[in-house]
């Protein structure tokens, strides 16, 4: 086909694309396709893992730790922190607000592939595939330092001015500025507690339940859950209650808990051999 | 196999990510579509590297990653304050450049 196959590539590497390759696949699908924002950055970290691999196995060991470390452990939290800041429960309407626009954008993404396609079989039509044995002699990560220390030096240092100016940015972005006098005091919320209509804690979930998890509501004295302790955004799930036992007959007799069956030993001859 | 399967999967992922930016309605989706796209366009340098025999495509993919950290960064920051005043990530509702 093309040059590119100059390059042998194993059976293991065989092997492991076709296995990760629909599982980054299936990750990109899921990402698009899930309505829930969550499941969203869930499916996306499969795909970034997936990548990960896939760097690890072309040579680049560096950049597969990066990838992981950055990518699936650093900003995939990011987004996971703002989507539960942001609220889990802002998924998406299925309504469209331009007509045909998912039909339009699918045709957009098929014809923009196609065109891509033919990118790639334009780039790889007369290139010679390489490998990347000689040019990482003594492994990836000192010919990559080799590389960035000396050629990419400047680009590297004003990546440091980017990073700060970055993190600035999201401070002076997320930062809410109060006036000095607009914070009420304890005595006031105090005050402010009291006048309402419940002055007390809410019940806590979980309370006086068979279960301790925050999806579990709190029991009223009769049994049912009081509605005051449902957490937001999650269903209360129904805690089965637990059997009271009713009654001596149910209780048992304290001797079968122990589990002696004889009987309690009598006056007399036949009491005597036991001791 | 040859190294070209790599390029049309990362082809394909970039595709999947472009039409998600433009279907998805929550901004958070949309940014996480956005970095899918970039993960792809990594995936690309990475084997161009393998194929051309020089580092020089890592080190490229490596710049990406942290200019992608820096715009996630800043990105999610702005989808929180927006978020703050309109109370919505939903990309339809923020359809007016003023307060």
């Amino acid at each position: 086909m093309n040059g590119l196959e100059s390059i042998e590539i194993g059976g293991g590497e065989t092997v492991a694309f076709w296995i990760l390759g629909p599982v980054a696949l299936a990750g990109a699908l899921g990402m698009v396709f899930s309505r829930n924002a969550v499941h969203s950055a869930l499916w996306l970290v499969n795909t970034m893992l997936a990548l990960g691999v896939f760097y690890v196995i072309q040579d680049a060991p560096f950049l597969g730790a990066v990838q992981i470390i950055v990518y699936t452990g650093a900003i995939m939290i990011l987004f996971l922190f703002v989507l539960m800041m942001v609220g889990r429960d802002s998924s998406d309407s299925v309504v469209e607000t331009l007509r045909g626009q998912r039909v339009a954008a699918t045709v957009l993404g098929i014809g923009f592939a196609g065109m891509v396609g033919a990118g790639i079989a334009r780039a790889t039509e007369g290139l010679v595939g390489v490998g990347l044995a000689d040019a990482q002699p003594e492994g990836n990560i000192p010919a990559v330092a080799e590389s960035l220390f000396t050629d990419y030096l400047l680009a590297f240092e004003v990546t440091s001015a980017l990073l700060i100016t970055a993190a600035l940015g999201a401070m002076v972005l997320a930062h809410i500025e109060r006036e000095p006098g607009s914070r009420s005091t304890q005595k006031e919320l105090s005050r402010a507690r009291f006048l309402t209509e419940r002055p007390q804690t809410l019940p806590g979930p979980g309370v006086y339940a068979r279960a301790n998890s925050v999806a579990a509501p709190a029991l009223l004295p009769d049994g049912r859950p009081s509605p005051e302790s449902y957490a937001t955004g999650i269903e209360p799930q129904e805690v089965d209650e637990m059997a009271r036992p009713t009654g001596r007959g149910q209780l048992g007799s304290p001797d079968a808990a122990l589990g002696t069956l004889d009987p309690a030993p009598l006056d007399g001859p036949a009491g005597g051999d036991r001791a | 196999m040859t190294l070209t399967y790599y390029l049309v999967l990362a082809a394909i992922l970039f595709t999947i990510g472009a039409v998600g930016v433009l279907v998805r309605r929550n901004a958070i989706v949309v940014f996480m579509c956005i970095e899918l796209m970039l993960n792809s366009v990594n995936l690309t340098l990475v084997t161009f590297a393998r194929a051309t025999g020089t580092v020089d495509g890592q080190i490229m993919a490596f710049f990406v990653m942290v200019v992608a950290a820096a715009e996630v960064v800043v990105g999610l920051a702005i989808i929180m304050s927006i978020y703050r005043t309109r109370r919505s990530a939903s990309v339809d509702d923020v359809n007016l450049l003023k307060y």
